[in-house]
C-alpha cells in the first residue's frame, strides 16, 4: 500500500466564491485512519481554513455526515484505505444548502423533525413517583427506529427530498413512527394529522436508498411503508367508524 | 381535527393493482404474448376460451385483471412524472390524466367484459 | 432556511439534474421499477384487445392471433414480459417491508413473508396455465 493519498475536497467561501470548487490535498495513508482523521490532518497541518462539522468521532452524534465519492457517509466511520489508491472526493452532504466548505444548513431537517413531535404525548403524564412499565416485546416494537442519530445521510440519499424540499423526509417520519409504536405514547393521531399529507408520508415512492445509507440500521424505508399501511387502515376506519369509534 | 389526506385511497388502489399485476400478469404474458404466438405450447381454441370466459368467476377475474392494474399504473406513473421529469408543478393536469385515465380504462374493461355472451 | 445576514452570506443550493437517476445504479433500478407500470398498463390493453377480438367473432380472433405473431407486437410483449416479471419480483421483495409481523415478540425477517408470496405466485401461475392448457 502506498503511503500517501490524494483528497479532492469542496471549498466554498460564501461572498467570495460564486460556487464551490474542488481543492486537492495530499495526506498520509494510514490504515487505521478514517476520513475524519484525514480532514483533521489537513486542518492541523495543511490548511487551517477548511471547515467541517464533527464531534464524537465514533458514530453516535450524527455531526460528520458528508458525501464521499458520491455516497453519503459518516466520515468518522469510513476508512480512507477503502478508497486506496484514490483520489477520494469529499463534498458536503447533498440536498442541503452549503454554508461553507463541507458545512451545510440543517435547519430544514430540524424544522421537519419538530413537526413529527418526537416526544411522548400523553393526555395524563405519570407523576415522578410512578413508573411506565414496558415489556421487552413492547420495547422491541420501536427500538430499531429509536437508533436514529439525526445524521441526515438518508436525506442526502433520498431523491424525492432532493427534488421536493417540502417532503418531510425519511428520518422525521421514522422518528414519528418510533413514538407511534411506543406503548407509552398516545399521540399517534396527532402525528397522523401532520404526516398523512402529500408532502408527508405520501410523497415517498419507496426508493429505499435511505435504508441503504443509514449507519445505524434504522430502516426508515420500512418505517414509512408501515406508516402508510397504518394511515390507510385509519382512513378506512374513519369511514366505517366516524368519530374514531367513540 | 385537521382534515387528513385522501391519498390512502389512491395508495390502496395502487397496492391492489400491484398485487393483481404481480400475481397474474407474468403467466398471462408468458402464454398469450410468447408461448402461444411462438408455438411453444398449443393455444386453446376460440371456442374453448369462450367457454372459459363465460363462467361468472372468469368474468370477475378478467374485471379485476383489467381494472385494478390501471390504478397501479396511474399512481406510479404520476410519481414518475413528478420525480423523473420534474414536472410536479403540472400536478393537476397529471392527476387528471393518470386517475382519469384509470377510470376510463376501467369503464372500457367493464364494457368489454359485459360483451362476453 | 437561514436568511442571508451581514455575517452569513447566501448559501449555495445547486439544482437537481433532470438526469439524477443516471448517477447511481440504485436510482436507475428504481426508475426501471417505476417504468414497469407502463408495461403493466400495456398488458391490460393487450388483454382488453384480446377479449374484444374473442367476443367479436372467429375471424377477429384469428386476426388477433396473427397480429401477436408480428415482429413489433411480439417484441413489445417480450419486453413487457421482462418488465412485468421485474415488477412481480420487486413487489414481493418489498411488500413485506410494509408489514411488521411479529411472532413471539420478535419481528419476522422480510424473507419470511416474501417466500410465501413467491409460493402463491407460482401456485396461481400454475393453476392459470393448467386451466388454459388442459384443452
Amino acid at each position: 500500500m502506498a503511503n500517501r493519498i490524494t483528497l479532492q475536497i469542496t471549498r466554498y467561501h460564501p461572498g467570495h466564491d460564486e460556487k464551490p470548487r474542488l481543492e486537492t490535498y495530499e495526506v498520509p495513508l494510514r490504515k487505521e485512519w478514517v476520513v475524519l482523521d484525514a480532514l483533521n490532518y489537513i486542518k492541523d497541518y495543511l490548511d487551517g481554513s477548511l471547515s467541517f462539522r464533527w464531534s464524537c468521532r465514533m458514530g453516535v452524534c450524527g455531526s460528520c455526515g458528508m458525501t464521499v465519492n458520491g455516497v453519503p457517509k459518516l466520515t468518522c466511520a469510513t476508512f480512507v484505505s477503502d478508497y486506496a489508491p484514490g483520489p477520494v472526493r469529499i463534498e458536503p452532504l447533498k440536498h442541503f444548502p452549503v454554508l461553507r466548505d463541507l458545512v451545510v444548513d440543517t435547519s430544514d431537517f430540524l424544522v421537519k423533525l419538530a413537526k413529527s413531535k418526537p416526544w411522548i404525548i400523553r393526555s395524563v403524564n405519570k407523576s415522578l413517583e410512578e413508573e411506565y412499565l414496558q415489556t421487552p416485546e413492547q420495547l422491541e416494537a420501536y427500538k430499531q427506529f429509536s437508533m436514529c442519530i439525526n445524521c441526515m445521510l438518508c436525506y442526502a440519499a433520498c431523491p424525492v427530498y432532493g427534488l421536493d424540499p417540502l417532503f418531510s423526509g425519511p428520518a422525521a417520519i421514522a422518528l414519528a413512527q418510533r413514538y407511534n409504536m411506543d406503548s407509552r405514547d398516545e399521540g399517534a393521531g396527532k402525528r397522523l394529522d401532520i404526516l398523512s399529507h402529500h408532502d408527508g408520508i405520501w410523497a415517498c415512492t419507496f426508493v429505499g436508498e435511505c435504508t441503504k445509507v443509514c449507519p445505524k440500521n434504522v430502516d426508515p424505508a420500512s418505517a414509512i411503508q408501515q406508516y402508510k399501511l397504518t394511515a390507510s387502515l385509519e382512513w378506512v376506519k374513519s369511514f366505517v367508524l366516524p368519530r374514531g369509534g367513540q | 381535527m385537521k382534515k387528513r389526506s385522501n391519498e390512502p385511497l389512491l395508495w390502496m388502489l395502487f397496492s391492489a393493482g400491484g398485487v393483481v399485476a404481480a400475481l397474474l400478469m407474468p403467466i398471462h404474458l408468458l402464454l398469450f404474448g410468447l408461448a402461444f404466438p411462438l408455438g411453444w405450447l398449443q393455444s386453446p381454441s376460440r371456442d374453448e376460451l369462450l367457454i372459459l370466459v363465460r363462467h361468472p368467476v372468469a368474468r370477475i377475474y378478467l374485471l379485476l385483471l383489467c381494472s385494478l392494474p390501471w390504478f397501479h399504473w396511474a399512481h406510479r406513473f404520476r410519481f414518475t412524472l413528478y420525480d423523473g421529469l420534474q414536472i410536479k408543478h403540472l400536478n393537476e393536469l397529471i392527476n387528471v390524466f393518470c386517475y382519469g385515465g384509470a377510470v376510463v380504462g376501467t369503464v372500457v374493461a367493464v364494457y368489454f367484459v359485459s360483451q362476453i355472451s | 432556511m437561514v436568511s442571508p445576514t451581514e455575517y452569513l452570506p447566501k448559501s449555495y443550493r445547486p439544482r437537481v439534474s433532470t438526469y439524477w437517476w443516471l448517477a447511481r445504479w440504485a436510482y436507475l433500478k428504481f426508475i426501471l421499477r417505476e417504468a414497469s407500470c407502463v408495461f403493466v398498463a400495456w398488458t391490460v390493453v393487450l388483454t382488453l384487445i384480446g377479449i374484444r377480438a374473442l367476443t367479436r367473432g372467429p375471424a377477429d380472433y384469428t386476426e388477433f392471433e396473427k397480429w401477436l405473431r408480428q415482429p413489433i407486437p411480439l417484441a413489445l410483449n417480450i419486453i413487457s414480459f421482462f418488465f412485468v416479471v421485474f415488477h412481480a419480483v420487486t413487489w414481493f421483495d418489498l411488500a413485506p417491508k410494509a408489514m411488521a409481523v411479529r411472532l413471539r415478540g420478535k419481528r419476522l425477517p422480510s424473507v419470511a413473508i416474501a417466500t410465501p408470496n413467491y409460493v402463491v405466485w407460482i401456485a396461481i401461475s400454475a393453476a392459470v396455465a393448467w386451466i388454459l392448457l388442459r384443452g
